[in-house]
């Protein structure tokens, strides 16, 4: 009955009146609606993102107050020798879009992974842990099995796939069961990930023949992702695998009763119980699958790059990009498929701008930051762009940390 | 002294919310703002609260005319709103939520506690608002929390004070409370909107009675020149029965028989101590009582949603005791939650989604485990016509959708099929007149074709005027079983605990 906020201002005013709101035309303006955001965030992220590359030269600011002109000019001059190497990186040849789909590849499996707990209420922190099992189930196939190429490459993704499933599903039946909170079990699973990997990859099991760090042996050309735009170019089949993915969590949130349910109890449990829904096996099967897609992004991490053999940094900081990739993209497939390869953009593009400009790829995390938090916070932009307007619903994600 | 609203008119696209409203309400007066949901009555005192900034009209003090920009203006204006839903603090002491925002500190910034006791003290004594400042906001019952809502705007001045829908959530003992609370204020001199959808209630306390109707003020009457038909009339824009019409029950055999079932709270009390009824084919079962008697616990121990402690759960002769959910609802029960927004309907969902929530996993809505929509959508477009459902579409977020309407979503989601026992918690708590009239139909058209009804509700006119046995629930018993057209003073004495039986 009682409510946090005491200011009145609070006050929800009554919803707006349910008209128009039904047609064609407001369906699609309202998908173009949620587009305009994003650009506009990318749009004040770069103009901040500017503003640091413009100061990033020591030698600027004094001459700042000598000869501003000079100075201005030669601070537009990196600015846009930045920006253009950012910009020509990401996407100026077929080389940098290649790296593009490549950094974006695992991040949109492992971002669809969360996006879905989202959907279900769950806080899927354990992307991370989830990507190194799946890695590891892959490379035992990949080491052990001998089987020829396309067979080879499904039965590795399968364990991949297989490996986060139970990784996240341990996760999710430890909340179904015991009502323990998926944010700390998940981060939990995490280190024990980690821990569990580095000590599989010091065994003769995985180990490579005459190392004494945790590196595995190679596993078989036959397991190994093949490039799609031939040999000297990075992106593998696994974007297509990723695409599939997209496809394949659109179709289980918004075409099958198993996400419908997942919606359901993701926006209000007590219905979904009072509905007759399974509310403990939805919520355990949301975190499998959630966790199998994670898996699937770490098999990927080993057979689409050589030289094709597991470490314990294989997954990067994949497994935690992907939390602000999903929020970026609300959570919906498509919008998770945006925006990662908008981060997959920003980083083949920081290589070059680090490379050519001289700024350090560092400033690509400042960009990504800004633009979330410029999407967090849409106000803010309406602000900026003094746009007017009804305010939209926050996407869903979570029910609250005791729920 | 009077506050005056002038030719207020409010437009949102597509809808005029407010047509060329006018209100006043002088020193001392209580004015009720009756009206059916989306009638514009919220509209219009948001406008009042600087909420809204009206298209057109002014509001004036004294005939002097002010700016209210925002509800702090309002507030500076001396006028005090008391929202439906309550904005205090669940952590918080009874003290720390009124003094918030305007907290009397001490050097370095330090709250005076004291001071702040002083305040709600005073308040209390000043209003007869008993309640005690020590305590904290989430361990009181709702209709001390109004209590500590309205000191709140005392405690700033108020001298124009809104309430919103405050009866709502209160039980009949606390809306005796709140209007003696009433009417102590308008002693004082307050000057007092009171927005309700109540005609009793608004001819009982009122001064004055305004009616809206399609965001118009339609009629401006006192409550002696009037009476409930004719407000009801004018609310609803057409004659509205205000009895439920039935025909005399033909009770068919046992289809629910409860026997000795003991149900625990949240907090591990028996809610439930050994309950037994039965409620046979053809007849309405009512259940009485003041709310917090176990109603509750027994509706969701008997719908599987809270395990049962003892007793058995028969429906048509097998036992049923601690099915699930969905169990139950295959072996043909229908259930009407209490709360329609906690757990009847999933607010973010479509109006289409929400009409096969419990029905999602059948043909023709899913093959396996793929979802055919079209189903859905047609079923629901089917629904949404047959039970007058409000709604520019199927495909519209339920929330969108008015409190009646919501519930008639809920109704017909549950009554389309056959089933052998309704069960109806609360059917029209929160409803306009025009959609109670239907659900209320409803309900007697679903025991007229066979089924065997439950019906709870906390208002004791709707269980005497739908049911053919009235039973007492207090304290987690059946303190007796009445007639419907017994002496409601005899059923008011059960619903105390002190029936003479």
């Amino acid at each position: 009955m009682t409510q946090a906020p005491p200011a009145p201002e609070a006050t929800p005013p009554p919803p707006p009146p349910p008209s128009a709101m039904d047609t064609a035309a407001g369906v699609g303006s309202s998908l173009l609606r949620s587009l305009v955001m994003p650009a506009l965030a990318l749009v004040v992220a770069l103009v901040i993102g500017a503003i640091i590359i413009a100061f990033s030269d020591v030698n600027n600011v004094p001459l700042l107050f000598e000869d501003p002109g000079a100075a201005l000019s030669a601070m537009a001059r990196e600015v846009v020798a930045a920006y253009k190497a950012l910009f020509v990186g990401a996407v100026g040849s077929v080389y940098a879009i290649s790296e593009t789909l490549f950094a974006a590849t695992p991040l949109i499996l492992a971002s669809l992974g969360v996006a879905l707990g989202f959907r279900a209420g769950l806080f899927n922190i354990g992307a991370q842990g989830q990507m190194l099992i799946g890695a590891m189930s892959a490379v035992w196939v990949g080491i052990y099995v001998d089987l020829p190429t396309p067979l080879h490459v499904l039965l590795a993704i399968l364990a991949g796939l297989i490996g986060g499933m139970v990784w996240g599903g341990i996760a999710g039946l430890l909340k179904a069961r015991t009502g323990a909170h998926e944010v700390i079990t998940t981060i939990m699973f995490n280190f024990i990930a980690l821990y569990l990997v580095q000590w599989l990859l010091s065994i003769p099991l995985f180990q490579e023949a005459g190392r004494n760090n945790p590196v595995s042996t190679a596993i078989r050309p036959t397991a190994q992702l093949s490039p799609i735009f031939g040999g000297s170019y990075r992106v593998t089949l696994g974007f297509a695998i990723a695409l599939v993915a997209v496809f394949f969590v659109y179709w289980l949130l918004y075409r099958s009763s198993w996400g419908f349910e997942f919606r359901a109890i993701g926006l209000n449990p007590q219905a979904g119980a009072y509905a007759g829904m399974g509310v403990a096996t939805a919520v355990t099967l949301a975190m499998a699958i959630a966790g199998g897609l994670a898996g699937v992004a770490g098999a990927n991490q080993v057979m689409g790059l050589a030289p094709y053999k597991a470490t314990t940094a294989l997954a990067g900081s994949v497994g935690f990009d992907a939390i602000t990739v999903a929020l970026l993209g609300r959570s919906h497939p498509i919008g998770v498929l945006w925006a990662a390869l908008l981060f997959g953009a920003l980083k083949a593009g920081g290589r070059q701008m680090q490379g050519a400009a001289q700024i350090p790829l560092d400033l690509v995390v400042v960009l990504q930051a800004l633009i979330v938090i410029f999407v967090a916070a849409p106000a803010l932009v309406r602000a900026i762009f003094r746009m007017k307007g009804v305010a939209e619903k926050p996407a869903q994600m979570t029910k609250g940390w005791g729920a | 002294m009077t506050l005056e609203l002038q030719g207020i008119t409010k437009t949102f696209p597509g809808v005029v919310a407010n047509d060329d409203v006018s209100l006043a309400v002088g020193e001392g007066e209580v004015v009720a703002l009756l009206g059916e949901n989306g009638a514009g009555k919220s509209t219009l005192m948001n406008v009042l609260y600087g909420l809204y900034k009206p298209d057109k009209g002014t509001v004036a003090i004294d005939g002097e005319e002010i700016e209210l920009n925002s509800s702090r203006d309002a507030i500076a204006a001396g006028i005090g709103m008391v929202h439906q839903h309550f904005m205090l603090v669940p952590v918080f002491t009874v003290a720390e939520n009124v003094i918030l925002g305007q907290e009397p500190a001490g050097p370095m910034g330090v709250i005076k506690q004291e001071s702040a006791h002083q305040i709600v003290s005073e308040i209390s004594e000043r209003y007869g608002l008993r309640v005690d400042p020590e305590a904290v906001i989430e361990d009181l019952p709702v209709g001390l929390q109004q209590r500590v809502e309205i000191i709140k705007v005392l405690n700033r001045e108020a001298r124009y004070v809104i309430f919103d829908e405050p009866t709502a959530v209160l039980t009949p003992q606390e809306v005796e409370e709140f209007f003696k609370i009433l009417r102590g204020l308008q002693e004082d001199g307050k000057g007092i909107i009171f927005i309700t959808h109540k005609l009793g209630e608004a001819l009982e306390v009122a001064d004055r009675i305004a009616v809206m109707r399609a965001g118009k003020k339609v009629a401006e009457v006192s409550p002696g020149e009037t009476n409930e038909e004719a407000l009801a009339e004018l609310m609803v824009g057409r004659p509205v029965e205000l009895v439920v019409p039935k025909d005399a029950s033909s009770p068919g055999d046992t289809v629910l028989e409860v026997k000795d079932v003991v149900v625990l709270d949240d907090r591990g009390h028996r809610a439930v101590n050994g309950v037994s009824f039965e409620v046979r084919a053809g007849e309405i079962v009512g259940i009485a009582g003041v709310q917090g008697n176990g109603q509750t616990e027994l509706i969701e121990g008997i719908t599987g949603l809270r395990p049962t402690l003892g007793g058995t759960v028969m429906l048509q002769g097998t036992d049923v005791t601690d099915y699930s959910p969905r169990h139950l609802h295959n072996a043909g029960i229908s259930h009407i939650p209490e709360d329609r927004q906690e757990s009847g309907l999933v607010l973010g969902f479509t109006v289409a989604e929400n009409m096969v929530l419990d029905s999602y996993y059948e043909a023709p809505f899913s093959r396996g485990i793929i979802m055919n929509w079209g189903a859905v959508e047609e079923t629901a477009e089917r629904l949404v016509e047959q039970y007058d459902v409000r709604t520019p579409g199927v495909n519209v977020p339920v929330s969108n959708l008015s409190g009646g309407n919501q519930q008639k979503v809920i109704v017909a989601r549950e009554f389309d099929r056959e089933v052998a026992l309704v069960v109806a918690s609360q059917p029209t708590r929160g409803i306009d007149v025009g959609s109670i009239e239907y659900i209320h139909s409803q309900i007697v058209a679903k025991r007229d074709a066979g089924a065997a009804v439950l019906v709870v509700s906390s208002e004791l006119e709707e269980v005497t005027a739908l049911a053919d046995r009235v039973l007492v629930l207090y304290h987690g018993r059946i303190a007796g079983e009445f007639a419907p057209d017994a002496d409601i003073t005899d059923i008011g004495l059960a619903m105390l605990g002190s029936a003479a039986s």
